[in-house]
């Protein structure tokens, strides 16, 4: 009897090792098939935020105003900026406004040759706001029929 | 690859949206530029430019030079300046590019490729002057509406293409024929792709002309993007926008040429003077033709201080549109009195020549020295500003540099 209930416990004890040892290799299997399948355990890491996250930032300063200058375009910072920088700037750069000087009418007449032949949708009242900016900030400049030279950077020429 | 492919797997995409350039990085594929394009996205590395070259506007693209910068006597790509209505054309495929001859005064429309019209004409090669009709309008009072160009919307380079004469020959042209008039790849502002950012010509007998190419190299090299390629008409002297560049089709009217910007005061002049600031009715402004009699001094650059008793050499280039350019002068003293430069004969017809001169001074102080040049006909460049016209075309005052002898 006593030799029968010691072979019972030995059963048991073999099967417990054995069935630790299943459990252990099957955890082991599992974690190798998991490595293979995500060598960087990156279901473990918080997500990598991804590049075009990046683009936010710029997205946060997109109207950013320096020195009484709109970054983005290069227009001074008065009453209407953004009015003509939405209306002006999606086809053309702004940099062709701000190199140009005129008047009410001749900013008028401009205004609408581009609704005649560019696309160019009607204005509305924003009409009057974008030529008194333009005016206001932008006026044109006495220039007679020829200038004095300007600007000379002075150097040596050795010859 | 196409444009929206490309930046849809690139981060920059956001990016360049954010900037607000909608420059067409797809279509700077076939010239190489494009890993560069991508890192950079300033036209100095996007267009091969000098960084000495001034941007105008981005959008068109607008980027001229400066006097100095055009020392060469044939100009490199680097000192060229770019003078763009539309968008470049954003997929450029070299293998289905054709060149398509139509229009009213044509005895039935031929399509070639690429490969056929280099193969079927002669090829001849030519260094052309180009400059913009509004070269200079940035100094007209009033001011004038467009890009504000100064000194530097003007280029001489050489270059290489079946004669458009000997193409219009092979399709057979009816003597309806009046003017030519060109169509290319380039996208409008808007995007809309019914509207064409420009659409000029020329005359028949400017087309008929030997120096009238149909360009496929400048340089000796592919036309750069910005300039064309890979095909653009070339017609040295006449305002730049006559030389198309993506060139597509080419349409021989029986009429003056009506396409984009040949109509109402787009690169016109009033026909009779005007007053600086009147206004003057479409019907009374004429079409620019050939450019008028015009010098740069290229060397030194303005600004230079020399010591006394030391002479000062100076060089440049003068052209004079159809005509050649007889005689050049420069004077030190405000135009009181004139003295002669050497003047090169030019290398082609429709080259600019070149000059230079040795100057001494008679004491220290302040100088300007000023250059004049007068064409075959007796007409010379004037001191003041010429004539007055409402879009500031065709300025050919006389160039001037400072100098400083102490």
């Amino acid at each position: 009897m006593e030799d029968q209930d010691k072979f019972k416990s030995q059963v048991s004890s073999i099967y417990r090792l054995l069935t630790t040892l299943m459990v252990l290799f099957a955890i082991t299997a599992l974690a190798i098939v998991y490595l293979i399948s995500d060598p960087t355990l990156s279901f473990f890491k918080d997500p990598v935020p991804a590049a075009e996250y990046v683009s936010v930032e710029t997205e946060d300063d997109f109207d950013k105003i320096e020195n009484g200058i709109h970054v983005r375009t290069g227009f001074k910072d008065a009453e209407g900026l953004m009015t003509v920088v939405n209306n002006c700037t999606n086809c053309h750069s702004s940099r062709l406004v701000i190199q140009n000087r005129m008047n009410e009418e001749r900013w008028i007449a401009t205004i609408r040759w581009m609704q005649e032949t560019q696309n160019l949708w009607d204005l509305g009242k924003n009409e009057a706001i974008i030529v008194n900016y333009l005016v206001t900030n932008y006026p044109p400049q006495k220039k007679g029929r020829r200038e004095i030279l300007r600007n000379i950077s002075w150097y040596e020429l050795k010859e | 690859m196409k444009r929206r492919n490309f930046i849809k797997k690139t981060a920059l995409g956001s990016l360049t949206a954010a900037v607000g350039t909608d420059i067409v990085f797809g279509s700077m594929i076939p010239n190489g530029y494009l890993p560069l394009a991508l890192q950079d996205p300033d036209p100095f590395t996007l267009f091969n430019k000098d960084k000495g070259m001034e941007v105008l506007n981005d959008k068109p693209w607008n980027i001229e030079a400066k006097a100095h910068l055009l020392d060469d006597k044939v100009t490199p790509n680097k000192y060229m300046f770019i003078r763009n209505n539309g968008l470049i054309p954003e997929e450029i495929n070299i293998s289905n590019w054709t060149l398509t001859i139509d229009g009213e005064a044509v005895k039935a429309k031929k399509t070639y490729t690429l490969a056929e019209l280099q193969s079927k004409f002669k090829s001849y090669t030519y260094q052309l002057t180009i400059e913009c009709g509004g070269n200079g309008r940035s100094e007209f009072d009033p001011p004038a509406k467009g890009n504000q160009w100064t000194v530097g919307a003007v280029s001489c380079a050489e270059w290489t293409g079946v004669r458009l004469r000997d193409v219009l020959e092979d399709v057979g042209i009816t003597d309806k024929a009046v003017y030519i008039g060109y169509h290319a790849a380039d996208v409008h502002l808007s995007r809309d792709p019914k509207k064409e950012p420009i659409s000029r010509g020329a005359p028949m007998a400017k087309a008929l002309q030997d120096e009238t190419l149909i360009a496929f190299k400048m340089n000796g090299q592919d036309i750069p993007l910005a300039h064309g390629y890979p095909l653009r008409l070339v017609a040295g002297g006449w305002p730049a926008s006559v030389s198309g560049k993506w060139l597509t089709r080419i349409s021989v009217r029986d009429r003056v040429h009506d396409g984009t910007k040949m109509t109402g005061d787009a690169y016109r002049v009033p026909c009779n003077p005007v007053a600086p600031g009147e206004k003057v009715k479409d019907e009374d402004m004429c079409i620019i033709e050939s450019m008028p009699v015009k010098s740069l001094i290229t060397y030194p650059r303005s600004g230079a201080m020399i010591k006394e008793g030391q002479k000062l050499n100076i060089r440049g280039h003068a052209w004079a549109g159809e005509l050649e350019v007889q005689k050049m002068e420069y004077s030190i003293d405000f135009g009181s009195s004139w003295q002669p430069c050497v003047i090169e004969k030019a290398a082609n017809r429709l080259a600019w020549q070149h000059f230079s001169a040795s100057i001494a001074f008679p004491k220290k102080g302040y100088y300007e020295v000023w250059a004049r040049a007068t064409d075959a006909n007796g007409t010379g460049q004037p001191m003041l500003l010429p004539g007055w016209n409402p879009k500031g075309y065709l300025n050919n005052a006389c160039h001037r540099i400072a100098i400083k002898v102490t």
